[in-house]
């Protein structure tokens, strides 16, 4: 039997629901056989965070059905949530922890795997302090176990070295919330799509991205009262087929184009001047800068015509509410922060903030990347507590109950490229990765591979599956996922949602979780008192202690238990004054911009360089937003006469981060089997490329060769889907960041992968064995005398 | 008076700083961070050396005789390598408190002189070498645990 209320890979989004004001319930299901019974949880394949049931039949899962009482989705699931849920019983699980034994990865006991981890971590530590230690984690965990690794990462080990693949995908995101409001923290609410005027999304493929969100914009199209919406994209996408206005920039001239729109507004008189007078500082430098930003130069460097931007700043200068939403095509790209943060400034100068209709989302693109960044397993300070003000960090050191000196928090914390820089350069020697795949998703990654394989640095990678990654670890840990285990996870529109496990994870695999406190009692952890760091062993406890954490914080989980979350989702803050949690912050015009209050004093837009406190305090902004102003700069990588063409890469709507899951859904696979180079048609005639010819495409760091697929995108440029690695197909080199820069935001450390310059040719030859069997990890270590290999 | 000396000392300053900036990304290319702002800090300095013409020029009359002086030296050779980079960075540091103290300097005279262009122009520049120091700072401390304690 096989039930399903839809065909989600034939129909992305369904039937429409036009609405406006309350968006209508619809229960998307699919089931492969009638359940014994369902367990409340939410979907891990996108950031949206969609409430759902699991259906269970003998300890399988057996399908999904959307909550229908879940504030994020209305029982709606998108074709991923609906199929995903297949990899957890893939025959390809990891079930046994592997060793590797004379180069090769061999079976071992838990006994004998956390034991070498540990005999491993002490030896580093006694040798060369914990400075040689670094953690590399993900977006696809739960809070509990973030909040655990963070514990035992900087009051355990006290490492600064602790970062996670958020850094790829959303550091930005949090870095321009810091930056215009003091902390981390979406002001808006996903319910302000429910009756917006007018809709922005600058480098955000919503369509594909967040499907379920997307819907609740179509059934606004569809509806009584539609908004008008603007969208920012080089590619013509889905999402950009809607708009009423799409503007095409050049790669890399995002700042341009918002300077450009915030010039016009300003011009427009349509500003409200009484917001900026009491809750904003920094305007006269924004409208200064952004004067010389007239459509004729925005024209003329970005290729957007300047009546199209005229007509956008037009709507922008008269909507009385506005969502506005940024991703990747933002903070992948060049002044990522400074593009990001003007998104800011547009709601900010137009008063159109802390209110109904009126959300900024700067988007995540992974499910939990919101999580790491409030408990600080990427490197931040729990609670988007401050590493510079001495009262956080006491804060933090008493509820540990641990010396304050033990927490890192001299300078900022280690970014995932420096973490990566000091492996590649022998001072990290020891890098534990959990639940995420670096050896596809990182740019560059020739230089990733050679890393990974660096005599002397000894790899840890825990995950469901043999990853590209996990073929050149040391140790592997197999590991339990979504479905298997219980925890939180926190979207962007701050609901935080509990998932709970449905069955058990499949041989000798473990929830991170147990993972973790295994090795902090191994290594034993303590207190100031003697007693153990880590205090608590299932997720419920972990709970409860990050809600003692959050206490007082913007993020205040304290007002939530496991109980009330079982009820459905709810947005933080939550505490005794917002018992039912918060749905716009900043309600009072009063943002976390106090020098006591701040999570960061600020980072310089073009440099880099952190504001010191002392600097802070003394134009201390005392609850108003900063405008921070910034001017064009040029891409650091261009099309020349080698590299004529540019590159940019973006996601597949059926699949997710590297297909690790996604992949191994036989219909989502089936839907996207490969990858692709996308090239207009102007440049198919010039290469002499029909649509399917096989394309040769090479950077300054590597090559790739894809199917070609033409149209829907300006002349000059080249797109390939970054999912694809080489697991299931290592018989051609086909990863986009094969081709990408080692490069990245100077404020958020985020890398850019939206642009690199390169050339294309219709491949011929069939010379790329040696190349695909060294991209597939699958060639001997050369020159090592203890090669590793997985076969 | 001796502001045209003063005006060349800093002309020369931030000639040196240029250069070494632009060394310093030349030699720790590895390092993508230091490569990018170092070439856009070394744009910085150089574009104040062109600016600061017309008032050099104007002052050149106002030049006393020089004592071989205060000329820097720190910035010799290049040097590659972890340690070597935490001291290009402790030195570009140097160099810039050199630009940054001329300019202290020479906004006070600009001051007594009541001269608004000197004046605008050394609050102007002392805010770009102030944003180089942050830098500077920035990623000095940044550099300095791992280099001291566990870089080979």
């Amino acid at each position: 039997m096989m039930e399903q209320t839809r065909d989600s890979i034939a129909d992305i989004w369904g039937d429409r629901t036009p609405h406006y004001g309350d968006w209508p319930v619809r229960v998307d299901q699919r089931v492969t056989t009638e359940p014994d019974h369902w367990v409340q949880s939410a979907c891990v394949l996108c950031s949206n965070g969609c409430g759902l049931e699991i259906g269970v039949k003998d300890g399988c899962i057996v399908g999904v059905r959307g909550l229908d009482r879940d504030p994020v989705n209305h029982g709606r699931l998108g074709p991923k949530g609906l199929h995903g849920w297949e990899a957890n019983h893939s025959p390809d699980r990891l079930t046994k922890p592997l060793i590797r034994r004379d180069g090769k990865l061999e079976e071992a006991s838990w006994e004998e795997a956390m034991n070498l981890i540990v005999e491993r971590s002490r030896d580093i530590i006694q040798k060369h302090t914990s400075l040689a230690m670094g953690f590399y984690t993900s977006g696809q965990l739960f809070l509990e176990e973030y909040y655990t690794l963070a514990v035992l990462g900087k009051a355990g080990l006290s490492t600064p070295h602790m970062d996670g693949n958020t850094r790829l995908c959303t550091a930005t995101a949090a870095a321009a919330l810091k930056q215009s409001f003091g902390t981390d923290g979406q002001p808006g609410s996903y319910i302000d799509l429910d009756t917006t005027e007018t809709i922005l999304h600058v480098g955000h493929n919503i369509a594909s991205q967040h499907t379920v969100l997307w819907m609740r914009i179509l059934d606004r199209l569809a509806g009584p009262n539609p908004p008008k919406l603007i969208v920012i994209d080089p590619r013509r996408t889905f999402t950009a087929e809607k708009a009423h206005i799409h503007l095409m920039p050049r790669v890399g001239t995002n700042v341009p184009v918002m300077n450009g729109l915030l010039n016009l507004v300003i011009e427009s008189g349509q500003i409200d001047q009484s917001f900026i007078d009491a809750h904003t500082v920094g305007f006269d430098e924004l409208k200064k800068t952004v004067a010389n930003w007239t459509p004729e130069r925005v024209e003329e460097l970005t290729g957007v015509p300047a009546s199209q931007l005229r007509a956008a700043a037009q709507l922008l200068a008269t909507t009385s509410t506005l969502v506005s939403s940024a991703l990747q095509g933002v903070y992948q790209s060049m002044q990522a922060t400074a593009a990001a943060v003007q998104v800011n400034n547009l709601h900010l100068i137009r008063g159109l903030i802390g209110r109904p209709g009126c959300g900024i989302y700067q988007m995540n693109g992974q499910p939990t990347a919101q999580n790491t960044r409030e408990t600080g397993a990427d490197g931040d300070m729990p609670a988007f507590r401050n590493s510079g003000n001495p009262e956080h960090m006491n804060q933090l050191a008493r509820i540990w109950n641990v010396d304050v000196r033990n927490i890192p928090h001299w300078s900022p914390p280690t970014h995932a490229m420096q973490i990566w820089r000091y492996a590649e350069q022998g001072s990290i020697k020891f890098l534990w990765i959990n639940a995420t795949n670096p050896a596809v998703s990182m740019p560059d990654l020739a230089r990733v591979r050679q890393i990974l394989q660096k005599e002397g640095l000894f790899v840890i990678v825990q995950d469901a599956f043999m990853t590209e990654t996990a073929r050149y670890a040391d140790v592997v840990l197999p590991a339990a996922i979504w479905g298997e285990k219980t925890g939180c996870m926190t979207n962007v529109d701050r609901t935080v949602h509990l998932t709970q496990k449905a069955i058990e994870p499949p041989g000798e695999a473990k929830a991170d979780l147990d993972i973790f406190v295994d090795y902090a009692r191994r290594m034993d952890f303590r207190d100031k008192d003697g007693a153990p760091l880590i205090k608590w062993t299932t997720a419920e406890e972990a709970f409860a202690a990050w809600r003692e954490c959050t206490r007082g914080r913007p993020c205040d989980y304290t007002g939530m238990t496991y109980e009330k979350l079982r009820r459905g989702g709810i947005q933080w803050p939550c505490n005794e004054e917002h018992p039912d949690g918060t749905s716009h912050l900043y309600t009072d015009g009063v943002f976390h911009t106090g020098a006591d209050d701040c999570e960061a004093y600020g980072y310089d837009m073009t440099t880099g360089g952190a504001i010191t406190p002392e600097e802070y305090k003394a134009n201390d902004p005392k609850g108003r937003a900063i405008i921070w102003a910034a001017d064009y700069e040029p891409p650091h990588e261009q099309p020349d006469q080698d590299y004529p063409l540019w590159l940019t890469t973006g996601r597949l709507v059926y699949h997710f981060h590297t297909r690790t899951k996604t992949g191994r859904s036989a219909a989502l696979a089936k839907a996207a089997p490969d990858s692709f180079v996308q090239i207009s048609d102007q440049d198919a005639q010039a290469y002499n490329i029909a649509d399917g010819d096989l394309i040769e495409v090479e950077s300054r760091r590597g090559r790739v060769l894809e199917p070609a697929r033409i149209g829907d995108i300006e002349p000059g440029l080249v797109f390939i889907p970054f999912h694809f690695g080489y697991w299931d197909d290592p018989k051609r080199s086909r990863a986009a960041n094969e081709l990408t820069l080692t490069e990245w935001d100077p404020v958020s450390k985020q890398p850019h992968f939206k642009y690199a310059a390169v050339r294309i040719r219709k491949a011929t030859e069939v010379d790329k064995d040696a190349l695909v069997l060294d991209q597939a990890g699958q060639r001997v270590n050369a020159g090592s005398t203890t090669p590793k290999t997985t076969e | 008076m001796h502001i045209g000396n003063y005006l060349s000392l800093v002309q020369q300053s931030e000639q040196q700083l240029s250069r070494a900036f632009s060394q310093v990304a030349d030699h720790h290319g590895d390092e993508p961070d230091i490569y990018q702002v170092c070439q856009t800090l070394s744009d910085w300095s150089r574009q104040h050396t062109t600016e600061l013409q017309p008032l050099v020029d104007r002052y050149r009359s106002d030049k006393s005789d020089e004592p071989e002086r205060l000329s820097q030296t720190l910035f010799d050779k290049p040097r590659t390598g972890g340690l070597a980079l935490l001291r290009d960075l402790h030195d570009l540091y140097l160099l810039a408190t050199e630009v940054e103290l001329c300019w202290v300097v020479l906004l006070q005279a600009a001051r007594g002189l009541r001269d608004q262009e000197l004046e605008s122009r050394c609050e102007t520049f002392d805010k770009t070498t102030k944003r180089q120091l942050t830098w500077l700072m920035t990623r000095i401390k940044q550099a300095a645990p791992q280099t001291l304690i566990v870089a080979d």
